[in-house]
Parts: C-alpha cells; sequence; structure tokens
C-alpha cells in the first residue's frame, strides 16, 4: 500500500497538528450565515457513496490482518447497555467483562469504556477505578433530547458529578431539520462546557436525519460546536449506524482536520453485531479517514452484542475451530 | 514504511482452473489442431507462460467460416427463435456456475485485478448473455420490421481489455438474432474464449454456431477479408479499425466498429467531490486504464481544481497496485510488454510536452508488467496526453471556467466514444450532455455498463451500437442502423 506523496496534499500545506488559525470563526455569526456555510458544502451522492462502501466491503481482511483488526475492534468497543431494566448488578458485570472480555485469555484486549445512562455511571466508575477504562454516560434527555436546556445541562452535570469521562449527547433533531442550525450549535456549546474535563460525544441521530448530506452538514456543525467525537446513532433508532453514513462521517473528519488542524473522532453506533461488519468499519477508516483513527482515541464501536462475537473470532483465529455462544458470557 | 493496518496477502487459488499446456482451434464444435506455428500466451503479472495457441491460417478460417455457414443454412438459421433463447439462457446460466473458473482465467491472462474480473467482467458478461436470450423470440416487437432476418455468417474480431465480455458483448447479439459466428480473440488474452467454447460444448450448442479462431494481426484480416462472411464486427483501435474498414469497403459486408476513445470526465464545482473523485478513479484506472471510455481527459472547474486535485491525490495513495489475483487489489498489471511501452512513450511526451507528473510512492514488482497511476497536471489541450488514446493509467488534467469552455474541451478530440458530467445540478447535467458529442454519458457515475444500455461512439471512435435494442439492428437485415 502506498502514500500520499506530498503531505501537503491533505492540509494545504499546513501541519497536521499545530493550531491553525480558525478559518470558520464567523460562520455562526447569525443563523443565516450558518446556514449559507452548511449548505455551501459539497453535497454527497447517494449512489456513489453506496458504491465506494460496497467496493470496500469486498477488501479480503485475512490471518494477520484479521487478528490484528479483530483485537483492534475489542480494544474500540463501548460496551453498552442502556436500558430502563438496567440496574446496578448488570453495570457491574459488564464492567467485569469490560476489563477481561475472554476471562480465559490474559492477551485479549480491554475495551475502551463502558456506557450506561447517568444515574448508573457512579456504579460504573467505582467497578472501573484503576482499569484505565472509560465511563461513558449518555445524557441531555437521550434519546428524544425532548427537554429543555437547563433539563440537559443538569442531566450532563449530574453525569459528570458521578464520575463519567465521556459524554454522549444527543442533538435536537427537531430543530436541525428546521434549519434552526444556530440553536443546535450553541446547545453543544454549552453542554460541552457542562461537560468540563469529560471528552464529549455528540450524537447526530443519522436515521433521523435520513439524507447523507444532512449528516455531512451536523457533522461540521458537531465539530465547530466543540464536540471531541461525532457519533451517528442513539441505538434507539432504526436504521442506526450504516456504512455509508460512516464513510460520510469520516470523510468530515478528515476534511475538518485538513482545515483547523483538530482531529475529531467517530464513533457508529447500533447495529453493529458481527465481526465482519467491524471489519469493514475499519477498513473504511483505514481507507478513508487514514490510520491515524485506528486507535479508540479517535475510533469506537457502540455495541454490546458486537463484543462477543469478536471473541468468538479471536478463539477461531486462535484454536482453528469455532466454539460455541456458551464460551462467551451473556450480559 | 509499514502500516498499522497492513492486509494480509489474500490470493485468490487458481487451483479451479486447468490449463491445458496447448490449445487448438475451436471450429464446427470441436477442438482441432491449427495448421500454422503456436503461440505462448503469458501472465502479464510474472511474464510466465500460461499456455500455446494455435494460431489460425486463413485455411483454418475458412473451415471456421464455411462450419458457420452450414450450421447457419442448417440448424441455427431455421431454429425456431424460442429454442436459440433456450441455448443462450443455458450458456448465460453456466458462465454464472463457473463464474470464479472465468475470473481466475481472466485476470491470469489479462493482468487485471480479480475483484474487477469477478465482480464486472463475467458478471457482466452473463447478463449480456441472459438479456439476449430474451430477445431472440421477441424480435419482431424490437421496433425493426415485421420480420426481422439475420445476416447469415458475423466475423468478430475483440480486444484484450475485456476478452470474455467482449466476447459475450459479440456473441450474444449476433446469436440471439440468429446469425453464426467466427471470432477471434486477442493475441494475448485467448484463454477465456477457448474456455468459452468448452462451455458452448456443455451447453449442447450446435457445431459451428460459434467457432473460436485464435492469432494474431494474420488471422483478423483472414476473418475481415473471408468473402463468405456477411458481418464484420471489430473493436479495437481506431488504427487497426481504419484498415478494416477500407478493407470491407465496396463489399456486401455490413460492419460496425467500437473503436479508441479520450472521454472527458467534466467535474463542476457544484459536484458531490468525494464522489467525483471516486469516479475520476473508476474512470481511469478501471482495468489499468484499458478502457476505450476510459475517463482520460480530467476537466476540473478552475474553482474547485485544488481540492480536487488534492483529494484525488490522496485518494490515488490508497490505491494497491501489484498481484492482480490478490482479492484486495486495485490496479492490475499491464497487460503486454508492447502496450506498456507505448505508454511509457506517451507519457514521456507529457513530460517534454511541459506538462507536470505525479505518482504515488510505492514499489511495483519486479517482474511483469506494470505502471503506476499516473496524473499529469499543467496539460494543454495541444499536448499529445491531451489527444492521444494512451489505453494505460494516466490521466490528464486540465480546468475550464464556464459550462461553455466544459464543453468545447470535452468535445475538442477526434474521439467521441463516452464523456463524463459531476454536478449536483440536474439541469446543468441536461444542458451539457445535450450538447456533448459522444456515444455514451454518464452523469455521476462513469464506467458503469449495463446489457440494456447501447454502446457506442461518434467520429473515430467507430459507428453501430452494441448493447440495447439498438445492437440488435447491427446483426439484423435492413436499413435500422
Amino acid at each position: 500500500m502506498t502514500h500520499v506523496l506530498d503531505p501537503g496534499a491533505l492540509t494545504g500545506g499546513g501541519s497536521l497538528t499545530g493550531p491553525l488559525p480558525d478559518p470558520f470563526a464567523d460562520v455562526t455569526r447569525s443563523n443565516d450565515a450558518f446556514r449559507a456555510f452548511l449548505h455551501g458544502l459539497p453535497g454527497v451522492d447517494q449512489v456513489g457513496a453506496q458504491a465506494r462502501v460496497t467496493q470496500l466491503g469486498t477488501r479480503s481482511i485475512k490471518s494477520t490482518a484479521k487478528a490484528w483488526a479483530i483485537d483492534t475492534a475489542i480494544s474500540m468497543v463501548d460496551l453498552t447497555t442502556l436500558e430502563g431494566a438496567d440496574t446496578p448488578g448488570k453495570v457491574r458485570s459488564l464492567a467485569a467483562k469490560a476489563r477481561r472480555p475472554d476471562p480465559t485469555d490474559p492477551s485479549c484486549p480491554a475495551v475502551a469504556a463502558v456506557c450506561v445512562y447517568g444515574d448508573l455511571a457512579g456504579v460504573a466508575t467505582e467497578a472501573l477505578t484503576g482499569t484505565g477504562i472509560n465511563v461513558a454516560a449518555v445524557a441531555t434527555a437521550f434519546p428524544s433530547g425532548r427537554a429543555s436546556r437547563e433539563v440537559k445541562l443538569a442531566d450532563v452535570r449530574d453525569a459528570v458529578a458521578n464520575g463519567a469521562d465521556e459524554i454522549d449527547m444527543v442533538i435536537d433533531r427537531g430543530a436541525f431539520l428546521t434549519g434552526r442550525y444556530l440553536d443546535v450549535f450553541e446547545e453543544i456549546v454549552a453542554v460541552k462546557e457542562a461537560c468540563g474535563p469529560a471528552h464529549l460525544k455528540v450524537i447526530l441521530e443519522t436515521g433521523e436525519l435520513v439524507t447523507l448530506d444532512a449528516v455531512r452538514r451536523a457533522s461540521w456543525l458537531a465539530m465547530l460546536a466543540g464536540g471531541d467525537f461525532i457519533k451517528t446513532s442513539t441505538g434507539k433508532v432504526s436504521p442506526a449506524a450504516t456504512l455509508p453514513v460512516c464513510l460520510v462521517m469520516l470523510e468530515a473528519v478528515r476534511d475538518f482536520r485538513a482545515a483547523t488542524g483538530r482531529q475529531v473522532g467517530v464513533k457508529p453506533a447500533g447495529g453493529i453485531k458481527t465481526t465482519k461488519d467491524a471489519v469493514k468499519h475499519l477498513v473504511l477508516v483505514n481507507e478513508t479517514a487514514g490510520a491515524d483513527w485506528l486507535s479508540p482515541d479517535w475510533f469506537r464501536f457502540g455495541a454490546s452484542s458486537l463484543l462477543n462475537d469478536l471473541l468468538l473470532q479471536r478463539q477461531k483465529l486462535r484454536t482453528g475451530h469455532y466454539s460455541g455462544p456458551d464460551h462467551v458470557s451473556v450480559d | 514504511m509499514t502500516q498499522l493496518f497492513e492486509y494480509a496477502p489474500a490470493p485468490e487459488s487458481r487451483s479451479i482452473v486447468d490449463i491445458r499446456p496447448s490449445y487448438g482451434l475451436f471450429i464446427d464444435g470441436e477442438f482441432t489442431d491449427g495448421t500454422g506455428p503456436a503461440l505462448k500466451t503469458v501472465n502479464p503479472a510474472t511474464e510466465e507462460v500460461l499456455s500455446e495457441v494455435a494460431v489460425g491460417t486463413e485455411e483454418d478460417v475458412d473451415r471456421a467460416v464455411r462450419a458457420a455457414r452450414r450450421a447457419f443454412v442448417k440448424t441455427w438459421g431455421p431454429m425456431r427463435p424460442a429454442d436459440r433463447g433456450k441455448y443462450l439462457f443455458r450458456i448465460a446460466r453456466l458462465l454464472q456456475e463457473r463464474a470464479r473458473e472465468f475470473a481466475v482465467l481472466e485476470t491470469l491472462d489479462n493482468g487485471k485485478p480479480i475483484r474487477e474480473s469477478r465482480d464486472v467482467d463475467v458478471p457482466l458478461a452473463a447478463a449480456h448473455f441472459f438479456y439476449h436470450a430474451g430477445w431472440a423470440d421477441k424480435l419482431e416487437h424490437a421496433g425493426l420490421g415485421p420480420a426481422p432476418r439475420p445476416l447469415g455468417v458475423a466475423g468478430q474480431v475483440i480486444p484484450w481489455n475485456f476478452p470474455l465480455l467482449m466476447l459475450a458483448w459479440k456473441i450474444a447479439p449476433a446469436l440471439a438474432t440468429g446469425n453464426t459466428v467466427v471470432l477471434k480473440p486477442a493475441e494475448t488474452t485467448p484463454l477465456t474464449a477457448l474456455l468459452f467454447a468448452e462451455v458452448c460444448q456443455q451447453a449442447d450448442l450446435p457445431p459451428g454456431v460459434v467457432n473460436i479462431v485464435t492469432g494474431a494481426g494474420e488471422t483478423g484480416r483472414a476473418v475481415i477479408s473471408h468473402p463468405d462472411v456477411d458481418k464484420v464486427a471489430f473493436t479495437g483501435s481506431t488504427e487497426v479499425g481504419r484498415s478494416i474498414a477500407r478493407t470491407v469497403a465496396g463489399t456486401e459486408k455490413r460492419l460496425t466498429l467500437e473503436l479508441g476513445g479520450k472521454a472527458a470526465n467534466i467535474v463542476f464545482d457544484d459536484a458531490p467531490i468525494d464522489q467525483a473523485v471516486e469516479g475520476i478513479v473508476r474512470g481511469i484506472f478501471f482495468n489499468q486504464g484499458h478502457v476505450c471510455c476510459a475517463g482520460s481527459r480530467l476537466l476540473v472547474q478552475e474553482s474547485v481544481h485544488d481540492d480536487v486535485l488534492a483529494a484525488l491525490q490522496r485518494r490515488i495513495g490508497t490505491l494497491r497496485v501489484g498481484d492482480p489475483m490478490d482479492k484486495n487489489t486495485d490496479l492490475g498489471a499491464i497487460n503486454s510488454a508492447e502496450q506498456l511501452a507505448r505508454i511509457r512513450e506517451l507519457a514521456a511526451y507529457g513530460e517534454t510536452e511541459g506538462a507536470t507528473c505525479w505518482q504515488p510512492e510505492g514499489e511495483l514488482p519486479d517482474r511483469g508488467f506494470w505502471f503506476k497511476p499516473t496524473v499529469f497536471t499543467d496539460v494543454s489541450p495541444a499536448h499529445r496526453i491531451a489527444r492521444d488514446e494512451v489505453f494505460g493509467p494516466v490521466l490528464s488534467v486540465m480546468t475550464f471556467r464556464t459550462p461553455d469552455e466544459a464543453v468545447a474541451k470535452a468535445n475538442n478530440t477526434t474521439y467521441g466514444l463516452s464523456a463524463g458530467i459531476w454536478s449536483e445540478k440536474g439541469s446543468r447535467i441536461l444542458q451539457v450532455t445535450d450538447q456533448l458529442r459522444a456515444g455514451v454519458v454518464w452523469a455521476n457515475t462513469f464506467n458503469e455498463f449495463d446489457p440494456t444500455s447501447p454502446f457506442g461512439g461518434y467520429k473515430q471512435s467507430g459507428y453501430g451500437r452494441e448493447g440495447g435494442r439498438q445492437g440488435l439492428a447491427a446483426y439484423l437485415q435492413g436499413e435500422h442502423q
């Protein structure tokens, strides 16, 4: 595999890491200006995007590459439980699994984070102290986002107070789809401020945005507002993460870094259930945003059942045969 | 430099194909020895000799034409059209059943990536047979007269860039309309045509309906100049096409020619840039650029030139060049030493004439015929790389300011096979398309083929159409063309 010959081609000559003068400082001066900016982003051809992910889906990832991909994918999992019936016991059990996904094999990496509702963030924090595994909490009236800003911000502060290292917020899709871009932007800015030291993941809920043009605009909006990650979905709306959506978001973070020097992560969430899906996503990352995103700092999978399939495939690679679903723990 | 995510080799197994040490000519339903000396066919990715193939002489061609004539008069011509359709359906299904075998053989003989032979060449070849099988008993509804009649014996000469697919484009419509054929595959890529001959046997196609005569230029000349051939169909270079037109002129033979191209791929500033970049890559690097309708001239609107070029270079940097049998290879081997020499020569002209050459980093394999994906910027419409068909992975980039200028530059070529437009604005697409003198115009896509869509050129790109209803006319009597 070859490289970009001219590294300046990526950045227009600038450095990748150093702070650039903010070229977008004034695009949020009014809703009209912001709309003009977002609608001025290049369009996305749905058919072409689909064709691209179909082509990348034929990449054949075997042997050493597959082993690397599986371990990397495990280390990128945000092991998630977001049910009304969640209990402290379930969260502790999930935390145990997060630390040692495969109890029979100490070489199996730990996952990146455990993702829970804010009220259980304390339980998760306690169970994960000293492990290096982050606690992520969904907030801002997840999953609908239908609450006043005060309530949303209180939700965020509560989760942070309970020890959350990462906050997964939802955007106001109603405002976004009616063109009130500045409202959405300001809310993200406010949430980011309320996060304090916690990292902010901005859930676009792409299943409600529907078009890839809207996904690209929402991605830029969230990045300009200071989101550390952009995330596809809550997992409560279908379709959740899809490859074309992920492609467009990866293009967005790539272009955003080239323009501003700031790197933003991507998290597809919901609907990624098999190792094959996960590997397809990693190929997409590798060939769209590039290797700089191939780490848990910049790419995550929001998933629950995915982990078990990754573990089964990992065992298969090591032992040469498939073990049954009873060889991994049910959550 | 090592990659973080290094794809392990994923070679397709070649054990599925059984390449014989030598092949004869397929005449009258049987493989027979040729009377001339054999030629060797090599794997362009390794220079390994794959097999020896007979060279058909004038005498061999005459035997093949006589077999085709017999079959036309005795079996295929009088056959119920619905039964002809059954044979074509059977061939189509066999192509699907043996798809992997065809794909592997095509990649070995041609050098194209297995991903393309597997996902494009072979499925499309089968689709052409399915499509034309459906027409076989419905020709009177094709709008080509109340009872369209076949021409007789078709002499067909095909190129090396899509050996099986071009065979399908030629044989499927000829058989569906009731003709019989003598086909000469390209000198460097005869193997899938010979495997197709086996499929004809497997399908119990009556002897003589399809005859495959391998060989080089002399054999092709014998096919097209044989007095008992009623129809000549050729796909290949404009130079050879011109000489064929001269040979056929003044005879009763009907002629269709599908020749070279120098297609413009026009990117407007309101294009979906990421998809346009994919389309540019697909337009010029698909099949190593060995595509007559390749988008070899990129016309970019000035206001997005820098963005498009940066994105294009980044994207080309991710192309995987190498072993065509690896399932992850994007760009395979150049088909022959001769073609590689021609690409090098034209690329060298590009540099001496003042264009700027860019190629991605990376090593090419030691053996075999290879050329890196190449982009020329600062190209003037007067440069040879902007005018001559390179037939390789070489893109010439030019700019334009207004739609009128784009149209003028796009049409400023002696060819007229295809063109591409990238814009999110539907009205612009329609307006510009109307003014382009090209047989196929793609909007927001490129190199997309379908048997229902007629394909063919303006000007020196040839005449006649292949595919669709229009393609049938080329094999039927009457003034339909």
